[in-house]
């Protein structure tokens, strides 16, 4: 409990200092915390809100199933050949940190205006880090595994599933935490710019039309649900540690 | 070789160089649920003597020399050096920690001049001084090297060059081979009483191996698991000029059962966690 | 001495520069865009789509000349290189002083380490009410992005400087602001640089979305402007641009990293 409360504070201090803005700024053209979270129950009531979140949802959650498989699958790949994980490890962490924004044009030429451009906006978000993290759990996995795991007799498939799975396991789900991020922020991004519907239009949307109070509602909501996510997934990876 | 070891410890002048009265080591007594973890404890260090102090693990040996190093102050009793009270770190002291302090930013050369470039000796007395601490180290071929280069036994043989370039005339050390494998051990005991001999500084060496005490020092000062006291002060009666060839005399095994036959109860308390 | 080694330790802890993992990335890097300008002159990837890459490279060749997008390029990256210091000095003295006070710290730490869950972007909007569209809110996004990975590399780079380098500093007698600079900064300056390195990314990738989304100025607006234009020459060879622009980035900073990190211990 006692851990919880200190953040709970600081999430309160940003709220009083969003209060505080809400008052500096000329004319208040920045909604206040309370007007926010009355226009949030206005949104909620609101089925147009859950078909736009339910084209996000949607988005997100085929982003997330193909970029989680894809991430795990070739990562272990990478990572079986030493080589292979060398000479891509550079490249990966290259397109990691390129802004991906950039290729969105590519994409929308490829994929059309449609929700497809989005899932695959998303995938190029949440791929790379799991892969990443995948490649690099086995490239440092400590040879004694492997030495013990033959000394017990088992075979490769048994070592696979019952020594060397488990072993990159936390490391995987630290890679699936910053690959659910991207992906979200991924479809989110790619609403935002050429899309008509999903939760990053209507910020769009209702920031030309200078909404802000709604900009605000769905910009917290959206990082409420990603923290208590984040939490979740966060308190699974700590319950695997000694 | 074969030295008189049957003779006597060469004579010592009996000059008190550092003195511990009495002194007592309470962590966290201001809550009232300290852990008392040293002393009472009285301790005479003659100028020039090499002592070692020996004791299970947490008997509070460090917690020892971190007093007389003025790294922390005794919760009771009285610490000095050469006749002054310790408070603070007294100048002419000289530490080795257990942990590899060298400093992993500065080549061999520059991490032994550290300490004398700061207190503003000129720049050939440096170059002068710390030529001749790398070469007595035997570090020479390594003087442009990084410490992430070079082997844990010669990184804390920077971190002694480092301690024995400021000349200092008590010299700690805390552990400094507890992290070395035993041939690196007993060669490093060598370059030690050479640096001993050599420098005429008293030394007081903190360590967990028997052996090590038993072939270093001229006396042996043996600790109780916790709180920490003297139960045995042993002269070793080795002449000044030894080295670790001493293994093969008699008497070291002696000594070295001696002091087991002292910690071995004194060991089990620790190791059944009391 | 007899345990010295008789030969010197080798001259650095070098980078290896020609390793066959580095020859083989040179190849499958030439292969992918050999084979991408075969697809595009045989016709199996259509040139509306995808251009060959030696005409995003003469076109981006002939924008530099021009001068055509030097406006856009000069406000992107300086918006870029301020967004990235504003973030390596503030993050770097918000951890050195969460680092002081452990209560703060305990409190603001579970937040730090989900923030990168929260897409900050859907904040855009109140930095362009805040600031107006420009400059200023670009910079605000992007530092925003970009300042936490510096205060929580700063946080663990503190963390990790050795206890024992603590006790050396009180045994020279060394006073605070001594031993800030000559033991502390360069003990964690490792782990600091890879703040530097993280900071520069997220400002890349903030400025150039925000630039995307909203923005009447830089290569972002730049390639979203000629997308929605059709122009698939100017779009490809800014994109080019900014593809060597990072990989050029950050190959020099991953470099002076693989330095600073070959100084730690094994």
């Amino acid at each position: 409990m006692r851990h919880i409360l200190g953040p709970l504070l600081v999430i309160l201090a940003g709220f009083l200092g969003w209060e505080v803005l809400h008052f500096v700024v000329a004319n208040s053209s920045l909604p206040s915390p309370f007007e926010t979270i009355v226009q949030m129950g206005v949104l909620l009531r609101d089925p147009d809100f859950w078909k736009q979140a339910s084209q996000t949802g949607y988005a997100f959650g085929i982003a997330v199933v193909l970029s989680t498989l894809g991430g795990i699958a070739l990562g272990i790949l990478l990572g079986m050949g030493r080589l292979a994980g060398q000479v891509a490890e550079p490249i990966l962490v290259n397109l990691y940190s390129l802004p991906k924004v950039t290729l969105y044009p590519v994409v929308l030429l490829i994929f059309g205006l449609g929700i497809s451009a989005r899932i695959a906006f998303g995938i190029m978000h949440g791929l790379i880090p799991l892969t990443l993290f995948t490649m690099n759990a086995i490239l440092q996995l400590k040879p004694v595994y492997r030495r013990s795991a033959a000394v017990m007799g088992l075979t490769s498939w048994q070592t696979a599933f019952t020594v060397i799975l488990p072993a990159i396991l936390p490391q995987v789900i630290t890679g699936a935490r910053l690959g659910v991020s991207l992906c979200l922020l991924g479809v989110l991004i790619g609403e935002m710019f050429a899309a008509r519907n999903g939760l990053g239009y209507m910020v769009t949307h209702a920031m030309e039309r200078g909404d802000m109070p709604t900009v605000l509602a769905v910009a917290v909501m959206i990082a409420a649900v990603a923290l208590a996510a984040n939490g979740l997934l966060l308190a699974l990876d700590r319950s695997r540690q000694p | 070789m074969s030295p008189a070891l049957a003779s006597v410890a060469a004579p010592v002048p009996a000059e008190h160089h550092a003195r511990l009265t009495g002194v007592t080591r309470v962590f966290g007594a201001r809550k009232g649920t300290g852990v008392h973890a040293l002393g009472p404890v009285d301790l005479d260090l003659n100028r020039g003597e090499f002592f070692s102090v020996v004791g299970p693990s947490g008997c509070g040996k460090s917690t020892l020399l971190d007093v007389l190093a003025g790294l922390s102050s005794p919760t009771a009793g009285t610490a000095e050096f050469e006749g002054k009270p310790i408070n603070g770190v007294p100048a002419g002291v000289g530490v080795v920690f257990q942990e590899d302090a060298s400093f992993p930013w500065l080549s061999v050369e520059d991490n032994v001049a550290f300490g004398l470039r700061r207190s503003g000796v000129d720049a050939a007395e440096v170059a002068r001084r710390v030529d001749y601490a790398i070469g007595f180290m035997g570090l020479k071929d390594f003087s442009k090297a990084y410490p992430a280069q070079l082997s844990g036994g010669m990184r804390q043989r920077v971190c002694i060059a480092r301690t024995l370039v400021m000349q200092p005339r008590l010299i700690l050390l805390d552990e400094p081979f507890g992290a070395l494998d035993q041939q690196t051990r007993l060669l490093m005991g060598d370059e030690l009483l050479r640096l001993w001999r050599e420098t005429g500084a008293t030394v007081l060496l903190i360590t967990h191996a028997l052996d090590e005490a038993a072939m270093l020092s001229d006396r042996v000062g043996v600790m109780s698991a916790r709180p920490g006291l003297f139960i045995d002060v042993l002269e070793t009666g080795w002449p000044r000029d030894r080295d670790s060839r001493i293994v093969s005399h008699p008497r070291f095994g002696e000594l070295t059962a001696h002091l087991w036959d002292k910690l071995r109860a004194e060991s089990l308390k620790h190791l059944r966690g009391s | 001495m007899a345990s010295a080694p008789a030969t010197p330790a080798p001259a650095a802890v070098a980078v290896p520069t020609a390793s066959p993992a580095t020859l083989l990335r040179l190849v499958v890097i030439v292969a992918a865009v050999g084979a991408l300008e075969i697809a595009c002159r045989v016709g199996w990837v259509p040139m509306t789509i995808v251009l060959p890459p030696s005409v995003m490279a003469e076109s981006l060749w002939q924008l530099l000349l021009s001068g055509s997008h030097t406006r856009d390029i000069v406000v992107s990256f300086s918006n870029v290189a301020a967004a990235a210091s504003l973030a390596v000095v503030l993050g770097f003295l918000i951890g050195a002083i969460l680092h002081t006070l452990p209560p703060v710290r305990g409190a603001v730490e579970p937040l730090l380490a989900s923030y990168y869950a929260v897409p900050t972007f859907m904040f855009y909007p109140v930095f362009i009410i805040l600031f107006g569209v420009g400059s200023g809110a670009i910079i605000a996004i992007a530092v925003l992005l970009a300042i936490v990975a510096m205060i929580t590399a700063t946080l663990n780079g503190i963390d990790r400087i050795p206890l024992v380098l603590g006790k050396t500093a009180r045994m020279m007698r060394m006073g605070p602001i001594e031993r800030a600079l000559k033991i502390s900064l360069p003990a964690a300056l490792p782990y600091l640089f890879t703040g530097v390195k993280l900071s520069v990314a997220y400002a890349f990738i903030g400025v150039i979305a925000s630039e995307f989304i909203l923005s009447g100025a830089g290569i972002g607006h730049a390639i979203a402007y000629a997308y929605n234009n059709f122009d698939n020459r100017t779009m490809y060879g800014l994109m080019l641009l900014i593809v060597l622009a990072v990989t050029v980035i950050n190959a020099v900073l991953d470099t002076i990293d693989r330095r600073l990190q070959a100084r730690l211990r094994r």
